[in-house]
């Protein structure tokens, strides 16, 4: 296969969508050439917050993410054990300071209730009780989880392509592919760090990178890049902190298994790029946001901040489907919360390679959707 | 004591066995190693360990150390205290 340059199918990013459907393809025989730009979970993936939550506001996300948590505790020995998968269940709780904002949790709630998902609405009091560190002044209720958690992003994407590598799938690192190739609106390979290389399939995951290299088939996807920062404190005694998200500011925290903690915010001024790169302002607006809902934190020291992109779509919803050009599909628009969603999107990608039907009902993730104007918003988006 | 024995990076207790037995897997850049092992990513920031990991990829793959990359160094230059970011002054920690 490698003397030749051809495979039943190439995976054009190394992310851990794409290192999932080529452990996932493996598994059922098919070898693919997996091509990474730099390493693995070098893009979106590794520079994620890591976070793992049944707490979505549409059903096919409910449904998507209930499967990969039920994938996630016995991972680490599925791939092998090599990685140490740092799966951890602390919950995830969303706090509301606001009535609209409160609303929407209800709604979410309800709706992953129905899909047997153990969600459960807090009142500030109940919420005191459980975590007394958190203040909870000016907060109307929350929405938690307790089921929700965390993995080691890159634990996670390596050991899905190491366990593809051991199943005959040959992964390229530091392997950019520069353009897709299609003939009479087929797909035929692509072209990697200046190699031809052959398939009748072509699977892109590459995050937000996936929008130029679809053009190059004559493919638009409405996908572009948003930068988002984190910060990182050093280690400090855990005492399982859940990750903790306001829809209203857009900040998020959490402590990691091994003591840490993560600080997030969203910032509408960040430029659109897939460059990473720091703000300085965000150190600042991040702390004052994270410090008023634990005020403990204020003595921990932060080790450092660091960027990844979002790869947005107008819905906020991922794009998972055959695209114009035949035997081109697309699995990326994961909108920032595409990491945990590693474990289903593998599957999707083999049962679509096989022309099964999917697990799950995914139509309407469909790339046509855009055309239509037939959108479905994701409400619970950070 | 063997040489493999050695820690090298102190904040994250990482020993020289690991590093080279990863490198010999192929993990042959400083940013994939550190997302592996840690290395590099406690209170120091790579300050003790940048060189020293440098040094074995340099070993390993027979480049000089000047061309290998030397990974992402990342603000704030050294660890500050949450409150004085927020803040823009000490504060109590309780």
């Amino acid at each position: 296969m490698n003397e030749n340059r051809s495979a039943d199918a190439i995976i054009v990013g190394g992310g851990v969508h794409g290192a999932s459907a080529a452990y996932h393809l493996a598994k059922s025989g098919i070898k693919a050439v997996l091509f990474e730009k730099e390493y693995l979970s070098s893009g979106g993936s590794g520079r994620s917050a890591a976070g793992l939550r049944q707490h979505f506001g549409t059903e096919v996300n409910c449904r998507l993410a209930k499967y990969n948590l039920e994938c996630f505790s016995t991972l680490e020995e599925e791939l092998g054990g090599e990685f140490r998968m740092e799966f951890a269940q602390w919950g995830y709780l969303w706090v509301a300071y606001t009535e609209e904002s409160m609303a929407q949790l209800e709604k979410n709630v309800a709706l992953q209730r129905s899909l047997d998902i153990p969600s459960e609405n807090l009142t500030p009091g109940e919420m005191k009780n459980r975590w007394p560190y958190l203040n909870v002044d000016r907060m109307i209720g929350a929405a938690f989880c307790a089921e929700d958690g965390h993995i080691n992003p890159h634990a996670l994407t390596m050991g899905y392509a190491r366990a593809a590598e051991r199943l005959g799938t040959i992964v390229k690192t530091y392997s950019p592919v520069e353009k897709l190739i299609s003939s009479g609106g087929k797909i035929t390979g692509v072209s990697a760090a200046g190699e031809i290389w052959n398939a009748p399939r072509v699977l892109l995951t590459a995050g937000p990178w996936s929008t130029p290299l679809a053009a190059t088939v004559g493919v638009e996807l409405p996908v572009t890049p948003e930068r988002h920062n984190l910060l990182v404190t050093e280690q400090i005694e855990p005492f399982n902190c859940p990750m903790t998200l306001c829809l209203d500011d857009g900040a998020y925290f959490k402590q990691l298994p091994n003591g840490s903690f993560f600080f997030g915010r969203d910032d509408p001024d960040e430029p659109k790029t897939t460059e990473s790169g720091n703000s300085a302002k965000f150190l600042e607006g991040v702390t004052r946001s994270v410090l008023q809902r634990i005020p403990a934190l204020k003595g921990v020291r932060v080790i450092h901040q660091w960027s990844g992109p979002y790869d947005v779509t107008p819905d906020h919803q991922a794009i998972i489907d055959w695209t114009p050009v035949d035997g081109l599909w697309v699995n990326c628009g994961w909108s920032g919360h595409g990491l945990q969603f590693g474990p289903s999107g593998g599957r999707l990608a083999k049962e679509m390679f096989f022309g099964e039907k999917t697990f799950v009902d995914i139509r309407s993730f469909r790339l046509g959707r855009f055309a239509e104007g037939d959108l479905f918003m994701e409400p619970a988006f950070i | 004591m063997h040489e493999n024995d050695v820690m090298i990076c102190r904040c994250e207790e990482v020993m020289l066995e690991e590093i080279r037995a990863w490198i010999e897997k192929g993990y042959s850049n400083f940013d994939e190693l550190k997302r592996i092992l840690r290395v590099g990513m406690g209170p120091c920031q790579g300050r003790g360990c940048r060189d020293i990991l440098l040094r074995e990829l340099s070993r390993a793959t027979g480049k000089p150390i000047g061309e290998i990359n030397p990974g992402t160094i990342r603000p704030p230059v050294k660890p500050i205290k949450l409150g004085l970011c927020a803040y823009g002054r000490e504060v109590d920690a309780k």
